[in-house]
Protein backbone atom coordinates (compact mmCIF):
# COMPACT_ATOMS: atom_id res chain seq x y z
CA UNK A 1 0.00 0.00 0.00
CA UNK A 2 1.54 3.33 -1.04
CA UNK A 3 1.33 6.34 1.35
CA UNK A 4 -1.24 7.89 -1.02
CA UNK A 5 -3.63 4.91 -0.88
CA UNK A 6 -3.13 4.61 2.90
CA UNK A 7 -3.96 8.31 3.32
CA UNK A 8 -7.05 7.98 1.11
CA UNK A 9 -8.21 4.89 3.00
CA UNK A 10 -7.88 6.51 6.46
CA UNK A 11 -9.68 9.63 5.31
CA UNK A 12 -12.39 7.48 3.69
CA UNK A 13 -13.00 5.46 6.86
CA UNK A 14 -13.19 8.52 9.14
CA UNK A 15 -15.65 10.19 6.81
CA UNK A 16 -17.68 6.96 6.38
CA UNK A 17 -18.06 6.60 10.17
CA UNK A 18 -19.48 10.15 10.38
CA UNK A 19 -21.83 9.40 7.45
CA UNK A 20 -23.12 6.20 9.10
CA UNK A 21 -23.58 7.65 12.61
CA UNK A 22 -25.37 10.82 11.48
CA UNK A 23 -27.68 8.76 9.23
CA UNK A 24 -28.55 6.26 11.95
CA UNK A 25 -29.21 8.79 14.71
CA UNK A 26 -30.92 11.19 12.30
CA UNK A 27 -33.39 8.48 11.27
CA UNK A 28 -33.84 7.36 14.84
CA UNK A 29 -34.76 10.81 16.17
CA UNK A 30 -37.01 11.37 13.15
CA UNK A 31 -39.00 8.23 13.92
CA UNK A 32 -39.09 9.10 17.62
CA UNK A 33 -40.63 12.48 16.91
CA UNK A 34 -43.10 11.41 14.19
CA UNK A 35 -46.81 11.48 15.06
CA UNK A 36 -48.97 8.45 14.17
CA UNK A 37 -50.10 9.96 10.86
CA UNK A 38 -49.88 13.08 8.73
CA UNK A 39 -53.40 13.89 7.48
CA UNK A 40 -52.76 17.10 5.53
CA UNK A 41 -49.95 18.59 3.44
CA UNK A 42 -49.44 21.34 6.03
CA UNK A 43 -48.66 18.69 8.68
CA UNK A 44 -45.57 17.74 6.66
CA UNK A 45 -44.21 21.24 7.37
CA UNK A 46 -45.36 21.72 10.98
CA UNK A 47 -43.94 18.35 11.98
CA UNK A 48 -40.45 19.72 11.20
CA UNK A 49 -40.74 22.01 14.25
CA UNK A 50 -41.18 19.19 16.75
CA UNK A 51 -37.93 18.98 18.80
CA UNK A 52 -37.05 15.34 18.02
CA UNK A 53 -37.89 15.76 14.34
CA UNK A 54 -35.81 18.96 14.20
CA UNK A 55 -32.85 17.16 15.80
CA UNK A 56 -33.27 14.29 13.32
CA UNK A 57 -33.37 16.71 10.40
CA UNK A 58 -30.24 18.53 11.67
CA UNK A 59 -28.35 15.24 11.86
CA UNK A 60 -29.55 14.30 8.37
CA UNK A 61 -28.23 17.64 7.07
CA UNK A 62 -24.81 16.77 8.55
CA UNK A 63 -25.24 13.34 6.94
CA UNK A 64 -25.86 14.91 3.54
CA UNK A 65 -22.83 17.22 3.82
CA UNK A 66 -20.46 14.50 5.07
CA UNK A 67 -21.67 12.17 2.34
CA UNK A 68 -21.03 14.84 -0.30
CA UNK A 69 -17.52 15.29 1.12
CA UNK A 70 -16.93 11.53 0.92
CA UNK A 71 -18.23 11.41 -2.66
CA UNK A 72 -15.80 14.16 -3.67
CA UNK A 73 -13.09 11.48 -3.78
CA UNK A 74 -14.67 8.05 -3.32
CA UNK A 75 -16.64 5.98 -5.86
CA UNK A 76 -20.43 5.83 -5.52
CA UNK A 77 -20.26 2.04 -5.95
CA UNK A 78 -17.90 1.97 -2.92
CA UNK A 79 -19.74 4.49 -0.73
CA UNK A 80 -23.11 2.73 -1.17
CA UNK A 81 -22.28 -0.69 0.30
CA UNK A 82 -19.91 0.65 2.97
CA UNK A 83 -22.40 3.14 4.37
CA UNK A 84 -25.12 0.45 4.37
CA UNK A 85 -23.73 -0.59 7.76
CA UNK A 86 -26.17 2.04 8.99
CA UNK A 87 -29.07 -0.35 8.25
CA UNK A 88 -27.69 -2.79 10.79
CA UNK A 89 -27.34 -0.11 13.47
CA UNK A 90 -30.87 1.13 12.72
CA UNK A 91 -32.26 -2.37 13.30
CA UNK A 92 -30.50 -2.57 16.69
CA UNK A 93 -31.64 0.91 17.72
CA UNK A 94 -35.21 0.01 16.69
CA UNK A 95 -34.98 -3.05 18.93
CA UNK A 96 -33.37 -1.45 21.96
CA UNK A 97 -35.03 1.92 22.07
CA UNK A 98 -38.31 1.65 20.13
CA UNK A 99 -39.14 -1.94 21.18
CA UNK A 100 -39.41 -3.17 17.60
CA UNK A 101 -38.84 -6.89 17.19
CA UNK A 102 -35.88 -8.42 15.29
CA UNK A 103 -37.08 -11.72 13.84
CA UNK A 104 -34.76 -14.52 12.69
CA UNK A 105 -35.31 -13.38 9.08
CA UNK A 106 -34.12 -9.93 10.05
CA UNK A 107 -31.05 -11.38 11.77
CA UNK A 108 -30.23 -13.28 8.55
CA UNK A 109 -30.68 -10.05 6.57
CA UNK A 110 -28.40 -8.17 8.95
CA UNK A 111 -25.76 -10.87 8.51
CA UNK A 112 -25.91 -10.59 4.69
CA UNK A 113 -25.60 -6.78 4.85
CA UNK A 114 -22.53 -7.02 7.10
CA UNK A 115 -21.02 -9.61 4.72
CA UNK A 116 -21.61 -7.30 1.74
CA UNK A 117 -20.11 -4.32 3.55
CA UNK A 118 -16.97 -6.13 4.64
CA UNK A 119 -16.45 -7.56 1.15
CA UNK A 120 -16.47 -4.11 -0.45
CA UNK A 121 -15.03 -2.09 2.43
CA UNK A 122 -12.03 -4.24 3.23
CA UNK A 123 -11.11 -5.67 -0.14
CA UNK A 124 -11.74 -2.89 -2.62
CA UNK A 125 -10.01 0.48 -3.16
CA UNK A 126 -12.27 3.49 -2.48
CA UNK A 127 -11.47 5.15 -5.80
CA UNK A 128 -11.30 3.67 -9.31
CA UNK A 129 -12.47 6.39 -11.64
CA UNK A 130 -9.29 8.48 -11.51
CA UNK A 131 -6.98 5.64 -12.47
CA UNK A 132 -9.66 4.46 -14.93
CA UNK A 133 -9.59 7.83 -16.65
CA UNK A 134 -5.82 7.73 -17.06
CA UNK A 135 -5.63 4.32 -18.67
CA UNK B 1 -49.97 3.75 -0.81
CA UNK B 2 -46.93 2.16 0.84
CA UNK B 3 -45.56 0.88 -2.47
CA UNK B 4 -46.26 4.14 -4.34
CA UNK B 5 -44.24 6.02 -1.70
CA UNK B 6 -41.47 3.42 -1.92
CA UNK B 7 -41.35 3.79 -5.74
CA UNK B 8 -41.08 7.59 -5.41
CA UNK B 9 -38.36 7.21 -2.76
CA UNK B 10 -36.31 4.77 -4.85
CA UNK B 11 -36.51 6.83 -8.06
CA UNK B 12 -35.74 10.19 -6.46
CA UNK B 13 -32.96 8.81 -4.25
CA UNK B 14 -31.18 7.12 -7.17
CA UNK B 15 -31.35 10.22 -9.37
CA UNK B 16 -30.35 12.48 -6.46
CA UNK B 17 -27.35 10.42 -5.39
CA UNK B 18 -25.98 9.95 -8.90
CA UNK B 19 -26.30 13.72 -9.51
CA UNK B 20 -24.57 14.28 -6.15
CA UNK B 21 -21.67 12.05 -7.18
CA UNK B 22 -21.38 13.82 -10.56
CA UNK B 23 -21.43 17.24 -8.89
CA UNK B 24 -18.84 16.33 -6.25
CA UNK B 25 -16.56 14.72 -8.80
CA UNK B 26 -16.60 17.87 -10.90
CA UNK B 27 -15.77 19.87 -7.78
CA UNK B 28 -12.80 17.63 -6.97
CA UNK B 29 -11.45 16.03 -3.80
CA UNK B 30 -11.95 18.00 -0.58
CA UNK B 31 -8.53 18.04 1.12
CA UNK B 32 -8.68 21.09 3.38
CA UNK B 33 -10.92 20.53 6.42
CA UNK B 34 -10.41 23.91 8.11
CA UNK B 35 -13.76 25.71 8.66
CA UNK B 36 -12.95 28.57 6.26
CA UNK B 37 -12.00 26.22 3.44
CA UNK B 38 -15.09 24.07 4.05
CA UNK B 39 -17.24 27.21 3.95
CA UNK B 40 -15.71 28.25 0.62
CA UNK B 41 -16.27 24.75 -0.79
CA UNK B 42 -19.90 24.88 0.42
CA UNK B 43 -20.51 28.24 -1.24
CA UNK B 44 -19.01 27.00 -4.54
CA UNK B 45 -21.16 23.86 -4.35
CA UNK B 46 -24.31 25.86 -3.56
CA UNK B 47 -23.97 27.46 -7.00
CA UNK B 48 -23.35 24.17 -8.80
CA UNK B 49 -26.46 23.31 -10.87
CA UNK B 50 -25.90 19.53 -10.64
CA UNK B 51 -25.59 19.72 -6.84
CA UNK B 52 -28.76 21.85 -6.64
CA UNK B 53 -30.58 19.26 -8.78
CA UNK B 54 -29.41 16.48 -6.48
CA UNK B 55 -30.62 18.34 -3.38
CA UNK B 56 -34.05 18.87 -5.01
CA UNK B 57 -34.33 15.15 -5.84
CA UNK B 58 -33.26 14.21 -2.32
CA UNK B 59 -35.78 16.63 -0.81
CA UNK B 60 -38.54 14.85 -2.77
CA UNK B 61 -37.23 11.55 -1.46
CA UNK B 62 -37.07 12.93 2.09
CA UNK B 63 -40.71 14.05 2.19
CA UNK B 64 -41.90 10.78 0.64
CA UNK B 65 -39.84 9.05 3.34
CA UNK B 66 -41.44 11.14 6.09
CA UNK B 67 -44.83 10.04 4.77
CA UNK B 68 -43.77 6.39 4.83
CA UNK B 69 -42.30 6.65 8.34
CA UNK B 70 -45.53 8.06 9.73
CA UNK B 71 -47.31 4.70 9.30
CA UNK B 72 -44.63 2.01 9.08
CA UNK B 73 -41.92 0.58 11.33
CA UNK B 74 -38.48 2.15 11.16
CA UNK B 75 -36.98 -1.31 10.70
CA UNK B 76 -39.23 -1.78 7.64
CA UNK B 77 -39.03 1.73 6.14
CA UNK B 78 -35.25 2.12 6.18
CA UNK B 79 -34.25 -1.23 4.68
CA UNK B 80 -36.92 -1.45 1.99
CA UNK B 81 -35.60 1.69 0.35
CA UNK B 82 -32.28 -0.08 -0.22
CA UNK B 83 -33.45 -1.32 -3.62
CA UNK B 84 -31.58 1.83 -4.64
CA UNK B 85 -28.31 -0.09 -4.09
CA UNK B 86 -28.68 -2.14 -7.23
CA UNK B 87 -30.17 0.71 -9.28
CA UNK B 88 -27.32 3.00 -8.23
CA UNK B 89 -24.56 0.43 -8.75
CA UNK B 90 -25.79 -0.01 -12.34
CA UNK B 91 -25.89 3.78 -12.77
CA UNK B 92 -22.38 4.07 -11.22
CA UNK B 93 -21.03 1.71 -13.87
CA UNK B 94 -22.78 3.19 -16.92
CA UNK B 95 -23.26 6.85 -16.01
CA UNK B 96 -20.29 7.53 -13.70
CA UNK B 97 -17.99 5.06 -15.55
CA UNK B 98 -16.72 3.53 -12.31
CA UNK B 99 -14.93 0.21 -12.52
CA UNK B 100 -17.41 -1.98 -10.70
CA UNK B 101 -15.46 -5.21 -10.08
CA UNK B 102 -17.04 -8.49 -9.02
CA UNK B 103 -16.49 -7.71 -5.32
CA UNK B 104 -18.71 -4.66 -5.60
CA UNK B 105 -21.43 -6.50 -7.55
CA UNK B 106 -21.41 -9.29 -4.95
CA UNK B 107 -21.38 -6.70 -2.14
CA UNK B 108 -24.35 -4.80 -3.62
CA UNK B 109 -26.23 -8.08 -4.21
CA UNK B 110 -25.60 -9.23 -0.61
CA UNK B 111 -26.81 -5.91 0.74
CA UNK B 112 -29.96 -6.13 -1.42
CA UNK B 113 -30.71 -9.71 -0.28
CA UNK B 114 -30.06 -8.69 3.32
CA UNK B 115 -32.39 -5.75 2.99
CA UNK B 116 -35.08 -7.93 1.40
CA UNK B 117 -34.83 -10.38 4.30
CA UNK B 118 -34.93 -7.63 6.90
CA UNK B 119 -38.08 -6.11 5.43
CA UNK B 120 -40.11 -9.28 4.63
Amino acid sequence: MTPETARLRTKTWICAVIVVLTQVFGNFFLKRGMPADLPSALDYITVLFRPWVALGVTLLVVWLLSRMTLLSWADLSYVLPVTSLGYVLVAFLGRWLLDERITSKRWAGIFLIVAGVSLVGCRSAPQTWKSGARS
Amino acid sequence: MTWVLIAIIVASTSVGEVLQAIGMRRHGEICDFRPGALGRAASTLARNAVVIGSVVAMAVSFFAYLGLLSFSDLSFAVPVTAVTYVVETVLAKYVLKERVNWLRWVGAALVLCGVALVSL
